[in-house]
């Protein structure tokens, strides 16, 4: 089981990744991505390709994978490690009219116990002499949370939920001057369904336990309603090289207030190679249901321990290497670049203890944190 | 949920109906280094994405931030 599907929409970064009054460039790249964490390792492949045609509309299409293998935390100290498959499709398509480019996407993800779809709207125009573009954009995703069967094969049976998801986001970015872009996002995101894990558990006092503590199913309110608004700035240095910055504020109404803020640098190394290298932190307080041990069975109507919804914060650093190849074999190829990039993330939390470590009084636990690393190798050709 | 909808029509309607004649003082010869690759705000979308998706699978916030695709191998 993977928890918060967020099909917030491959179909977005393949619809929205366009300039208003330009249809994006007709493109295919071919990822190999691998997250390794906190006993948790995904990999799997990714294919996107978009194509436009009568100078009007663009179309893309979206294939990925994850091969997920899970031994975290959660797993290996209340139930057991598992191996889980995703696809995910998408396929999406723009058209401009004058300055406005209006888009539609549609994803679908397809694992044992999770089935997504979502569905995609956004147009974006350019103003005030194109210096400005706003961007809007609504989605809807119908999500269905099934449950492994106890016996280990199959589904149960007698377990299915719904969750349906909106989301309104707007955006607006900004020429300010021959060097300086800057820009500004808000989103608001609603849920309503089955919000929680089914297989996860919270932790109480028992001092009928060996362990001083039991195990019983997580509770969340079946609603959950987020916003964020985020600003960003691209600047070109007095050499060729850009710096961009970006900050997000985040807060819902399960009591999670956020912060993120991110700076990175581009270097290009003449005439091939290009190099981005980066810096993200991030922090979040916990949800108001959110405990990592409460006083007793069913001490509240809502009740969680899931470490994503702890107290902690995360820092990561990042680097990229691109290197771009002339075109030409095959005849249709422009040009290509290869990729690799690398991000390094060090989560620490406030509020969830390590319960590996055992014969220490509930609650005096030593706090958990793990590292985890991203790796991206990708290859992408103009055409 | 409703009020949210219409205040995001609303401002949606007012920023489109404002396409007017303002001068550019940028002016289109002039955006050279803005267009750079470099410059792009996603010069990579597959890639983004998928690091988008990590981050949003393992921390509360979401949204506002670029995108993301579903799953996530979170537990």
């Amino acid at each position: 089981m993977q928890l918060k599907r967020y099909l917030l929409l491959t179909a977005l970064a393949l619809a929205g990744s366009a300039a208003a009054g330009v249809l994006p460039e007709d493109r295919a790249d071919l990822l190999y991505h691998r997250y390794d964490g906190g006993g948790v390792a995904i990999d799997g492949p990714s294919l996107l390709v978009r194509k436009s045609f009568l100078e009007k509309f663009s179309v893309s299409g979206n294939f990925y994978m994850d091969f997920v293998s899970s031994a975290s935390i959660d797993v290996v100290t209340t139930a057991s490690p598992y191996e889980e498959e995703r696809t995910q499709w998408s396929l999406g398509a723009d058209a401009i009219r004058g300055k406005t480019i209006y888009s539609l996407g549609f994803t679908n993800s397809e694992e044992s116990d999770y089935q997504s779809d979502t569905a995609y709207f956004g147009l974006s125009q350019d103003l005030f002499g194109d210096l400005t573009t706003v961007s809007l954009g609504y989605s809807r995703s119908w999500d269905t949370v099934l449950r492994r069967a106890a016996s280990g094969s199959g589904v149960d049976p007698n377990f299915e939920e719904r969750t349906d998801r909106r989301q309104y986001r707007i955006g607006v970015s900004q020429i300010l001057t021959k060097n300086l872009i800057i820009g500004a996002t808000f989103e608001a995101i609603t849920d309503q369904g089955f919000l929680n894990n089914p297989y996860r558990s919270v932790r109480y006092v028992d001092s009928g336990s060996g362990t001083g503590y039991s195990f019983e199913a997580e509770i969340y309110p079946r609603t959950r309603t987020s916003n964020a608004v985020a600003l960003s700035s691209r600047y070109f240095l007095p050499y060729r090289a850009a710096v961009r910055g970006e900050y997000r504020f985040f807060t819902d109404t399960w009591g999670i207030d956020s912060h993120t803020a991110e700076i990175g640098y581009t270097h290009p190394w003449e005439p091939k190679w290009i190099f981005d290298v980066k810096y993200r932190f991030y922090t979040q307080t916990s949800a108001d249901f959110y405990s990592d041990l409460f006083p007793r069975a069913q001490a509240q109507n809502f009740e969680a321990r899931d470490k994503e919804l702890a107290t902690f914060t995360s820092n990561t650093i990042g680097f990229g290497a691109s290197y771009e190849f002339p075109g030409g074999w095959p005849r249709f190829v422009q040009k290509g670049t290869l990729n690799m990039r690398f991000d390094y993330i060090i989560f620490d939390y406030k509020d969830f203890r390590d319960l590996r470590v055992t014969g220490l009084a509930p609650g005096t636990e030593p706090l958990y944190g793990f590292n985890a690393y991203v790796l991206q190798l990708f290859a992408s050709i103009w055409f | 949920m409703r009020r949210l909808a219409l205040g995001f029509l609303l401002i949606a309607t007012l920023l489109l109906g404002a396409c007017g004649n303002l001068e550019p003082w940028v002016k289109p010869y002039e955006r050279d280094r803005l267009a750079d690759p470099i410059m792009a705000a996603d010069r990579n979308p597959v890639a983004s994405s998928h690091l988008h998706h990590v981050f949003e699978s393992r921390e509360g916030a979401r949204g506002a931030m670029g995108s993301a695709g579903g799953g996530c191998g979170c537990n």
